[in-house]
Protein backbone atom coordinates (compact mmCIF):
# COMPACT_ATOMS: atom_id res chain seq x y z
CA UNK A 1 0.00 0.00 0.00
CA UNK A 2 1.11 3.59 -0.49
CA UNK A 3 1.70 5.78 2.54
CA UNK A 4 -1.35 7.88 1.82
CA UNK A 5 -3.87 5.21 0.88
CA UNK A 6 -6.42 4.63 3.62
CA UNK A 7 -7.56 1.03 4.00
CA UNK A 8 -11.15 -0.10 4.48
CA UNK A 9 -12.46 -3.15 6.28
CA UNK A 10 -15.15 -5.31 4.63
CA UNK A 11 -17.71 -3.58 6.91
CA UNK A 12 -16.82 -0.05 5.78
CA UNK A 13 -20.00 0.53 3.75
CA UNK A 14 -22.09 -0.88 6.60
CA UNK A 15 -20.52 1.58 9.05
CA UNK A 16 -21.48 4.46 6.76
CA UNK A 17 -24.99 3.08 6.36
CA UNK A 18 -25.27 2.92 10.18
CA UNK A 19 -24.31 6.60 10.43
CA UNK A 20 -20.84 6.13 11.88
CA UNK A 21 -18.42 8.99 12.26
CA UNK A 22 -15.22 7.64 10.71
CA UNK A 23 -11.63 8.33 11.72
CA UNK A 24 -8.25 7.10 10.49
CA UNK A 25 -6.80 4.49 12.87
CA UNK A 26 -3.69 2.40 12.18
CA UNK A 27 -4.06 3.09 8.46
CA UNK A 28 -7.77 2.15 8.31
CA UNK A 29 -10.86 4.30 8.05
CA UNK A 30 -12.65 3.11 11.20
CA UNK A 31 -15.89 4.01 13.04
CA UNK A 32 -15.12 6.05 16.15
CA UNK A 33 -18.79 6.30 17.10
CA UNK A 34 -22.32 5.81 15.79
CA UNK A 35 -25.24 8.23 16.23
CA UNK A 36 -25.97 7.31 19.90
CA UNK A 37 -22.44 8.43 20.88
CA UNK A 38 -19.61 6.97 22.94
CA UNK A 39 -21.34 7.24 26.33
CA UNK A 40 -24.50 5.36 25.30
CA UNK A 41 -22.53 2.82 23.24
CA UNK A 42 -20.31 2.07 26.23
CA UNK A 43 -23.25 1.64 28.61
CA UNK A 44 -25.16 -0.46 26.05
CA UNK A 45 -22.22 -2.88 25.81
CA UNK A 46 -22.10 -3.30 29.60
CA UNK A 47 -25.89 -3.79 29.80
CA UNK A 48 -26.65 -5.79 26.62
CA UNK A 49 -24.28 -6.52 23.73
CA UNK A 50 -22.10 -4.50 21.38
CA UNK A 51 -20.73 -5.42 17.96
CA UNK A 52 -17.24 -4.10 17.16
CA UNK A 53 -15.40 -4.20 13.84
CA UNK A 54 -11.81 -5.09 14.66
CA UNK A 55 -10.95 -6.30 11.16
CA UNK A 56 -7.96 -3.96 11.08
CA UNK A 57 -6.16 -6.33 13.45
CA UNK A 58 -3.75 -8.88 12.00
CA UNK A 59 -4.58 -12.59 11.83
CA UNK A 60 -1.67 -14.97 11.30
CA UNK A 61 -1.45 -18.75 11.11
CA UNK A 62 1.71 -20.61 12.14
CA UNK A 63 1.93 -24.18 10.82
CA UNK A 64 4.71 -26.49 12.01
CA UNK A 65 6.82 -27.69 9.07
CA UNK A 66 7.31 -30.97 10.93
CA UNK A 67 3.57 -31.51 11.30
CA UNK A 68 4.01 -31.59 15.07
CA UNK A 69 2.35 -28.58 16.74
CA UNK A 70 4.83 -28.74 19.62
CA UNK A 71 7.52 -27.60 17.17
CA UNK A 72 5.52 -24.48 16.28
CA UNK A 73 4.81 -23.84 19.96
CA UNK A 74 8.48 -24.14 20.91
CA UNK A 75 9.44 -21.90 17.98
CA UNK A 76 6.98 -19.18 19.06
CA UNK A 77 8.31 -19.45 22.62
CA UNK A 78 11.60 -18.05 21.25
CA UNK A 79 9.77 -14.71 20.80
CA UNK A 80 7.46 -14.53 23.85
CA UNK A 81 7.98 -14.96 27.64
CA UNK A 82 4.86 -17.12 27.63
CA UNK A 83 4.12 -20.85 27.94
CA UNK A 84 2.86 -21.79 24.46
CA UNK A 85 3.75 -25.49 24.65
CA UNK A 86 1.43 -25.84 27.63
CA UNK A 87 -1.49 -24.24 25.79
CA UNK A 88 -4.07 -26.98 25.27
CA UNK A 89 -5.87 -27.55 21.97
CA UNK A 90 -8.89 -25.26 21.71
CA UNK A 91 -7.46 -22.73 24.17
CA UNK A 92 -6.17 -19.19 23.72
CA UNK A 93 -3.70 -17.16 25.74
CA UNK A 94 -2.45 -13.54 25.92
CA UNK A 95 1.20 -13.09 24.92
CA UNK A 96 3.86 -10.43 24.29
CA UNK A 97 6.57 -10.15 21.65
CA UNK A 98 9.63 -8.84 23.48
CA UNK A 99 12.82 -7.28 22.10
CA UNK A 100 16.46 -7.78 23.12
CA UNK A 101 16.18 -4.86 25.55
CA UNK A 102 13.26 -6.58 27.31
CA UNK A 103 10.73 -4.11 25.91
CA UNK A 104 7.41 -5.03 24.30
CA UNK A 105 7.12 -5.09 20.49
CA UNK A 106 3.41 -5.96 20.52
CA UNK A 107 0.79 -7.77 22.56
CA UNK A 108 -1.15 -10.57 20.95
CA UNK A 109 -3.48 -13.52 21.37
CA UNK A 110 -2.30 -17.04 20.57
CA UNK A 111 -4.70 -19.95 20.07
CA UNK A 112 -3.93 -23.66 19.76
CA UNK A 113 -6.03 -24.86 16.81
CA UNK A 114 -4.78 -28.47 16.87
CA UNK A 115 -2.61 -28.54 13.76
CA UNK A 116 -1.63 -24.85 13.81
CA UNK A 117 -1.34 -21.79 16.02
CA UNK A 118 -3.70 -18.89 15.31
CA UNK A 119 -2.31 -15.49 16.28
CA UNK A 120 -4.10 -12.11 16.45
CA UNK A 121 -1.91 -8.98 16.61
CA UNK A 122 -2.45 -5.22 16.69
CA UNK A 123 -3.23 -3.40 13.46
CA UNK A 124 -0.43 -0.87 13.76
CA UNK A 125 2.14 -3.63 14.36
CA UNK A 126 0.96 -6.33 11.98
CA UNK A 127 3.46 -5.74 9.19
CA UNK A 128 6.38 -5.59 11.62
CA UNK A 129 5.06 -8.63 13.50
CA UNK A 130 4.77 -10.63 10.29
CA UNK A 131 8.33 -9.70 9.30
CA UNK A 132 9.52 -10.63 12.80
CA UNK A 133 7.79 -14.03 12.62
CA UNK A 134 9.19 -14.72 9.14
CA UNK A 135 12.70 -13.71 10.16
CA UNK A 136 12.72 -15.71 13.37
CA UNK A 137 10.45 -18.74 12.83
CA UNK A 138 10.70 -19.67 9.15
CA UNK A 139 12.96 -22.61 10.04
CA UNK A 140 10.14 -24.27 11.96
CA UNK A 141 6.89 -22.76 10.68
CA UNK A 142 4.95 -21.90 7.56
CA UNK A 143 3.68 -18.38 8.22
CA UNK A 144 0.46 -17.27 6.58
CA UNK A 145 -1.22 -13.92 7.09
CA UNK A 146 -4.99 -14.19 6.76
CA UNK A 147 -5.70 -10.95 4.91
CA UNK A 148 -8.97 -12.30 3.54
CA UNK A 149 -10.69 -12.49 6.92
CA UNK A 150 -12.57 -9.89 8.92
CA UNK A 151 -12.67 -9.88 12.73
CA UNK A 152 -15.81 -9.02 14.68
CA UNK A 153 -16.11 -8.75 18.46
CA UNK A 154 -19.45 -9.35 20.14
CA UNK A 155 -19.19 -8.17 23.75
CA UNK A 156 -21.54 -7.83 26.69
CA UNK A 157 -23.71 -9.84 29.07
CA UNK A 158 -26.18 -10.78 26.30
CA UNK A 159 -23.48 -11.81 23.80
CA UNK A 160 -23.69 -15.46 24.81
CA UNK A 161 -27.45 -15.65 24.28
CA UNK A 162 -27.17 -13.91 20.91
CA UNK A 163 -24.47 -16.27 19.66
CA UNK A 164 -26.20 -19.35 21.10
CA UNK A 165 -29.25 -18.50 18.98
CA UNK A 166 -27.03 -18.82 15.88
CA UNK A 167 -24.76 -21.65 17.08
CA UNK A 168 -26.07 -23.50 20.18
CA UNK A 169 -22.69 -25.22 20.75
CA UNK A 170 -21.12 -21.80 21.50
CA UNK A 171 -22.84 -21.98 24.92
CA UNK A 172 -20.38 -24.72 25.95
CA UNK A 173 -17.39 -22.43 25.47
CA UNK A 174 -15.76 -20.79 28.46
CA UNK A 175 -13.40 -17.79 28.67
CA UNK A 176 -10.45 -18.22 26.25
CA UNK A 177 -11.88 -21.30 24.50
CA UNK A 178 -11.48 -21.30 20.71
CA UNK A 179 -13.39 -23.37 18.19
CA UNK A 180 -14.65 -23.46 14.63
CA UNK A 181 -18.32 -22.53 14.33
CA UNK A 182 -20.62 -22.00 11.37
CA UNK A 183 -22.32 -18.62 11.79
CA UNK A 184 -24.83 -17.31 9.24
CA UNK A 185 -23.56 -20.01 6.88
CA UNK A 186 -19.91 -18.94 7.14
CA UNK A 187 -17.00 -20.97 8.50
CA UNK A 188 -15.75 -18.92 11.45
CA UNK A 189 -13.05 -19.23 14.10
CA UNK A 190 -14.57 -18.07 17.38
CA UNK A 191 -12.87 -17.36 20.70
CA UNK A 192 -14.69 -16.56 23.92
CA UNK A 193 -12.70 -13.43 24.63
CA UNK A 194 -12.53 -9.75 23.91
CA UNK A 195 -11.20 -6.48 25.22
CA UNK A 196 -14.12 -4.90 27.04
CA UNK A 197 -14.02 -6.70 30.40
CA UNK A 198 -17.32 -8.33 29.48
CA UNK A 199 -18.16 -11.86 28.47
CA UNK A 200 -18.15 -12.14 24.70
CA UNK A 201 -16.64 -13.50 21.54
CA UNK A 202 -14.17 -12.58 18.83
CA UNK A 203 -15.17 -13.98 15.46
CA UNK A 204 -12.82 -14.43 12.51
CA UNK A 205 -15.01 -14.60 9.39
CA UNK A 206 -14.18 -14.67 5.66
CA UNK A 207 -14.36 -11.16 4.14
CA UNK A 208 -17.17 -12.08 1.77
CA UNK A 209 -19.38 -13.29 4.63
CA UNK A 210 -18.59 -10.52 7.11
CA UNK A 211 -21.39 -8.10 6.24
CA UNK A 212 -24.05 -10.83 6.30
CA UNK A 213 -22.81 -12.01 9.70
CA UNK A 214 -22.69 -8.47 11.08
CA UNK A 215 -26.23 -7.84 9.87
CA UNK A 216 -27.43 -11.12 11.39
CA UNK A 217 -25.91 -10.17 14.75
CA UNK A 218 -27.26 -6.60 14.58
CA UNK A 219 -30.73 -8.02 13.87
CA UNK A 220 -30.89 -9.09 17.52
CA UNK A 221 -32.59 -6.51 19.69
CA UNK A 222 -29.75 -6.73 22.24
CA UNK A 223 -27.00 -5.86 19.76
CA UNK A 224 -25.91 -2.35 18.74
CA UNK A 225 -22.83 -1.35 16.70
CA UNK A 226 -20.07 0.12 18.88
CA UNK A 227 -17.19 2.33 17.72
CA UNK A 228 -13.55 2.64 18.68
CA UNK A 229 -14.35 5.44 21.16
CA UNK A 230 -16.34 3.15 23.44
CA UNK A 231 -13.92 0.29 22.79
CA UNK A 232 -11.25 2.48 24.38
CA UNK A 233 -13.28 3.49 27.45
CA UNK A 234 -14.40 -0.13 27.94
CA UNK A 235 -10.86 -1.52 27.82
CA UNK A 236 -9.59 1.18 30.17
CA UNK A 237 -12.31 0.45 32.72
CA UNK A 238 -11.27 -3.20 32.41
CA UNK A 239 -7.64 -2.22 33.18
CA UNK A 240 -6.42 -3.54 29.82
CA UNK A 241 -3.42 -2.06 28.01
CA UNK A 242 -3.49 -0.32 24.65
CA UNK A 243 -0.32 -1.04 22.71
CA UNK A 244 1.38 2.20 21.65
CA UNK A 245 -0.05 4.06 24.66
CA UNK A 246 0.45 1.85 27.71
CA UNK A 247 3.00 -0.55 26.19
CA UNK A 248 5.92 0.21 23.89
CA UNK A 249 9.40 -1.08 22.94
CA UNK A 250 10.96 0.50 26.04
CA UNK A 251 8.44 -0.96 28.51
CA UNK A 252 9.10 -4.38 29.98
CA UNK A 253 6.34 -6.84 30.89
CA UNK A 254 7.26 -6.50 34.59
CA UNK A 255 7.08 -2.70 34.42
CA UNK A 256 3.74 -3.09 32.64
CA UNK A 257 2.41 -5.22 35.55
CA UNK A 258 1.79 -8.10 33.15
CA UNK A 259 3.34 -10.73 35.44
CA UNK A 260 0.20 -12.86 35.07
CA UNK A 261 1.00 -13.25 31.36
CA UNK A 262 4.36 -14.95 32.10
CA UNK A 263 3.77 -18.50 33.28
CA UNK A 264 6.02 -20.46 35.65
CA UNK A 265 7.51 -22.59 32.85
CA UNK A 266 9.33 -19.56 31.38
CA UNK A 267 10.49 -18.01 34.67
CA UNK A 268 13.69 -18.75 36.59
CA UNK A 269 13.54 -22.35 37.77
CA UNK A 270 10.84 -23.22 35.20
CA UNK A 271 11.14 -26.14 32.77
CA UNK A 272 11.80 -23.76 29.85
CA UNK A 273 13.13 -20.74 31.74
CA UNK A 274 14.29 -17.80 29.62
CA UNK A 275 15.04 -18.31 25.95
CA UNK A 276 13.05 -15.26 24.79
CA UNK A 277 14.37 -11.83 23.73
CA UNK A 278 15.28 -9.66 26.70
CA UNK A 279 15.22 -12.59 29.12
CA UNK A 280 18.14 -11.23 31.15
CA UNK A 281 16.31 -8.02 32.02
CA UNK A 282 12.88 -9.59 32.39
CA UNK A 283 14.01 -12.46 34.65
CA UNK A 284 15.99 -9.98 36.74
CA UNK A 285 12.93 -7.75 37.13
CA UNK A 286 10.79 -10.77 38.02
CA UNK A 287 13.24 -11.57 40.82
CA UNK A 288 14.13 -8.06 42.01
CA UNK A 289 11.29 -5.83 40.85
CA UNK A 290 11.25 -3.12 38.20
CA UNK A 291 12.17 0.51 38.76
CA UNK A 292 8.72 1.64 37.57
CA UNK A 293 5.31 0.02 37.43
CA UNK A 294 2.07 0.50 35.54
CA UNK A 295 -0.66 1.38 38.00
CA UNK A 296 -4.29 2.44 37.95
CA UNK A 297 -4.98 6.05 38.93
CA UNK A 298 -8.25 7.53 40.14
CA UNK A 299 -8.44 11.35 39.93
CA UNK A 300 -10.27 12.82 42.91
CA UNK A 301 -12.37 15.37 41.04
CA UNK A 302 -14.40 15.05 37.86
CA UNK A 303 -11.70 16.33 35.49
CA UNK A 304 -10.39 13.58 33.20
CA UNK A 305 -6.61 13.12 33.28
CA UNK A 306 -5.42 12.15 29.78
CA UNK A 307 -2.46 10.26 28.41
CA UNK A 308 0.73 12.32 28.48
CA UNK A 309 -0.04 14.13 31.74
CA UNK A 310 3.04 14.23 34.00
CA UNK A 311 2.73 12.68 37.48
CA UNK A 312 4.27 14.28 40.58
CA UNK A 313 4.88 12.87 44.06
CA UNK A 314 4.11 16.19 45.75
CA UNK A 315 1.82 19.06 44.87
CA UNK A 316 4.70 21.56 44.84
CA UNK A 317 7.27 19.33 43.14
CA UNK A 318 8.88 20.60 39.95
CA UNK A 319 10.20 17.26 38.68
CA UNK A 320 7.68 14.64 37.49
CA UNK A 321 8.13 11.06 38.72
CA UNK A 322 5.98 9.42 36.06
CA UNK A 323 3.54 9.81 33.18
CA UNK A 324 -0.09 8.99 32.53
CA UNK A 325 -0.33 6.68 29.50
CA UNK A 326 -4.12 6.39 29.14
CA UNK A 327 -6.88 8.39 30.73
CA UNK A 328 -10.56 8.98 30.12
CA UNK A 329 -13.94 9.36 31.72
CA UNK A 330 -15.36 5.94 32.62
CA UNK A 331 -19.06 5.90 31.78
CA UNK A 332 -19.76 2.84 33.95
CA UNK A 333 -17.37 4.02 36.66
CA UNK A 334 -19.11 7.40 36.63
CA UNK A 335 -15.87 9.33 36.87
CA UNK A 336 -12.41 9.78 35.47
CA UNK A 337 -9.81 7.00 35.45
CA UNK A 338 -6.29 6.62 34.17
CA UNK A 339 -3.26 4.38 34.07
CA UNK A 340 0.35 5.35 34.05
CA UNK A 341 3.89 4.54 35.15
CA UNK A 342 5.30 5.47 38.57
CA UNK A 343 8.40 4.41 40.55
CA UNK A 344 8.06 1.05 42.31
CA UNK A 345 8.08 2.65 45.78
CA UNK A 346 5.08 4.84 44.86
CA UNK A 347 3.07 2.05 43.23
CA UNK A 348 1.18 0.79 46.29
CA UNK A 349 -2.61 1.02 46.13
CA UNK A 350 -3.79 4.09 48.03
CA UNK A 351 -0.68 6.19 47.34
CA UNK A 352 -1.69 9.80 46.74
CA UNK A 353 0.03 11.48 43.79
CA UNK A 354 -0.65 14.47 41.52
CA UNK A 355 -1.23 14.66 37.77
CA UNK A 356 -0.81 17.95 35.95
CA UNK A 357 -3.74 19.02 33.80
CA UNK A 358 -3.76 22.45 32.15
CA UNK A 359 -1.10 23.68 34.57
CA UNK A 360 -2.91 22.48 37.70
CA UNK A 361 -1.76 19.56 39.82
CA UNK A 362 -4.82 17.41 40.47
CA UNK A 363 -4.76 14.77 43.21
CA UNK A 364 -4.91 11.16 41.99
CA UNK A 365 -4.82 7.94 44.01
CA UNK A 366 -3.12 4.71 42.95
CA UNK A 367 -5.95 2.21 42.57
CA UNK A 368 -6.40 -1.47 41.82
CA UNK A 369 -7.56 -2.43 38.34
CA UNK A 370 -9.94 -3.29 36.77
CA UNK A 371 -11.84 -0.11 37.61
CA UNK A 372 -15.09 -1.88 36.75
CA UNK A 373 -15.54 -5.53 37.73
CA UNK A 374 -14.88 -7.88 34.82
CA UNK A 375 -17.57 -10.31 33.78
CA UNK A 376 -15.74 -13.16 32.02
CA UNK A 377 -17.28 -16.63 31.61
CA UNK A 378 -14.65 -18.52 33.60
CA UNK A 379 -16.71 -21.39 35.01
CA UNK B 1 -29.64 40.19 20.06
CA UNK B 2 -28.31 36.74 19.13
CA UNK B 3 -24.78 36.46 17.69
CA UNK B 4 -22.45 33.60 16.74
CA UNK B 5 -18.71 33.02 16.36
CA UNK B 6 -16.59 30.90 14.02
CA UNK B 7 -15.82 28.73 17.07
CA UNK B 8 -19.49 27.70 17.31
CA UNK B 9 -20.32 29.79 20.34
CA UNK B 10 -23.54 31.78 20.68
CA UNK B 11 -24.07 35.06 22.52
CA UNK B 12 -27.42 36.38 23.68
CA UNK B 13 -26.77 40.06 24.41
CA UNK B 14 -29.01 42.08 26.73
CA UNK B 15 -28.05 45.43 28.27
CA UNK B 16 -24.36 44.96 27.52
CA UNK B 17 -24.18 41.48 29.10
CA UNK B 18 -23.69 38.45 26.84
CA UNK B 19 -24.92 35.01 27.91
CA UNK B 20 -22.51 32.63 26.17
CA UNK B 21 -22.84 28.98 25.22
CA UNK B 22 -21.96 26.56 22.43
CA UNK B 23 -24.23 25.70 19.53
CA UNK B 24 -26.04 22.44 18.87
CA UNK B 25 -23.64 21.92 15.97
CA UNK B 26 -20.71 22.13 18.42
CA UNK B 27 -22.25 19.64 20.85
CA UNK B 28 -22.86 17.20 18.00
CA UNK B 29 -19.21 17.43 17.04
CA UNK B 30 -17.95 17.09 20.62
CA UNK B 31 -20.21 14.26 21.69
CA UNK B 32 -21.24 13.59 25.28
CA UNK B 33 -19.69 16.07 27.68
CA UNK B 34 -18.43 14.68 30.99
CA UNK B 35 -16.64 17.66 32.52
CA UNK B 36 -16.98 21.43 32.37
CA UNK B 37 -14.63 23.95 33.96
CA UNK B 38 -15.99 27.51 34.08
CA UNK B 39 -14.43 30.86 34.96
CA UNK B 40 -15.24 32.53 38.26
CA UNK B 41 -17.21 35.74 38.55
CA UNK B 42 -14.87 38.69 38.29
CA UNK B 43 -12.48 37.03 35.84
CA UNK B 44 -11.58 39.32 32.94
CA UNK B 45 -10.82 38.15 29.41
CA UNK B 46 -9.65 39.57 26.14
CA UNK B 47 -11.36 38.29 23.01
CA UNK B 48 -10.00 34.83 22.16
CA UNK B 49 -8.68 34.01 25.65
CA UNK B 50 -9.51 30.54 26.93
CA UNK B 51 -12.45 31.12 29.28
CA UNK B 52 -13.72 27.59 29.90
CA UNK B 53 -12.70 23.99 29.25
CA UNK B 54 -14.92 21.13 28.15
CA UNK B 55 -14.13 17.44 28.18
CA UNK B 56 -16.07 14.88 26.21
CA UNK B 57 -15.54 11.16 26.77
CA UNK B 58 -12.79 11.37 24.20
CA UNK B 59 -11.03 14.74 24.36
CA UNK B 60 -10.66 18.21 25.87
CA UNK B 61 -11.78 21.40 24.11
CA UNK B 62 -11.31 25.06 25.02
CA UNK B 63 -14.10 27.62 24.99
CA UNK B 64 -12.87 31.09 24.10
CA UNK B 65 -14.10 34.44 25.30
CA UNK B 66 -16.05 35.58 22.21
CA UNK B 67 -15.46 39.23 23.10
CA UNK B 68 -13.52 41.13 25.76
CA UNK B 69 -15.27 41.48 29.11
CA UNK B 70 -15.73 40.44 32.72
CA UNK B 71 -17.53 37.34 33.97
CA UNK B 72 -20.56 38.23 36.07
CA UNK B 73 -21.99 34.71 36.50
CA UNK B 74 -21.19 31.07 35.60
CA UNK B 75 -23.71 28.24 35.21
CA UNK B 76 -23.03 25.93 38.16
CA UNK B 77 -25.72 23.51 36.96
CA UNK B 78 -23.64 22.35 33.98
CA UNK B 79 -20.60 21.77 36.22
CA UNK B 80 -22.72 19.36 38.29
CA UNK B 81 -24.30 17.77 35.22
CA UNK B 82 -22.45 18.39 31.93
CA UNK B 83 -25.10 16.39 30.03
CA UNK B 84 -27.34 19.50 30.27
CA UNK B 85 -25.14 21.08 27.59
CA UNK B 86 -25.80 18.21 25.18
CA UNK B 87 -29.52 18.21 25.98
CA UNK B 88 -30.15 21.97 25.72
CA UNK B 89 -27.09 23.79 24.35
CA UNK B 90 -28.92 27.02 23.47
CA UNK B 91 -30.94 27.17 26.69
CA UNK B 92 -30.20 25.58 30.09
CA UNK B 93 -26.73 24.63 28.85
CA UNK B 94 -25.37 28.21 28.85
CA UNK B 95 -21.81 28.65 30.16
CA UNK B 96 -21.30 32.13 31.55
CA UNK B 97 -22.48 35.73 31.44
CA UNK B 98 -19.92 38.21 30.19
CA UNK B 99 -20.22 41.98 30.82
CA UNK B 100 -18.88 43.29 27.53
CA UNK B 101 -16.05 45.80 27.61
CA UNK B 102 -17.33 47.23 24.32
CA UNK B 103 -20.90 46.15 23.44
CA UNK B 104 -20.55 47.60 19.93
CA UNK B 105 -17.83 45.00 19.19
CA UNK B 106 -20.64 42.44 18.92
CA UNK B 107 -21.72 44.03 15.65
CA UNK B 108 -18.78 42.28 13.96
CA UNK B 109 -20.05 38.80 14.91
CA UNK B 110 -22.33 36.66 12.75
CA UNK B 111 -26.08 36.80 12.98
CA UNK B 112 -28.16 33.62 12.99
CA UNK B 113 -28.59 33.48 9.20
CA UNK B 114 -24.85 33.85 8.61
CA UNK B 115 -24.09 31.13 11.17
CA UNK B 116 -26.63 28.76 9.63
CA UNK B 117 -24.98 29.33 6.27
CA UNK B 118 -21.59 28.51 7.85
CA UNK B 119 -22.63 25.15 9.31
CA UNK B 120 -24.86 24.25 6.39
Amino acid sequence: MSDTEILKTPLHALHLELGARMTPFAGYDMPVQYPPGILKEHLHTRAHAGLFDVSHMGQVVLRPKSGDLADAALALERLVPVDILGLAEGRQRYALFTNEAGGILDDLMVANRGDHLFVVVNAACKDADEAHLRAQLSDACEIERLDGRALLALQGPEAAAVLAAMAPESAEMRFMDVRALTLAGAACIVSRSGYSGEDGFEISVPDDAAVALARALLAHEAVEPIGLGARDSLRLEAGLCLYGSDLDPTTSPVEASLLWAMQKARRAGGVRAGGFPGAVRILDELANGASRRRVGLLPEGRAPVRGGAPIFAGEDDAEPIGTVTSGAFGPSLGGPMAMGYVPGDLAATGTRLFAEVRGKKLPVTVAAMPFVKSNYKRA
Amino acid sequence: MLKFTDDHEWLKIENGVATVGITAHATEQLGDLVFVELPEAGAEFEMGDTAATLESVKAATDVYAPLAGEIVESNAAIVDDPAIVNADPMGKGWFFKLKLADPSAADALMDEDAYKALVG
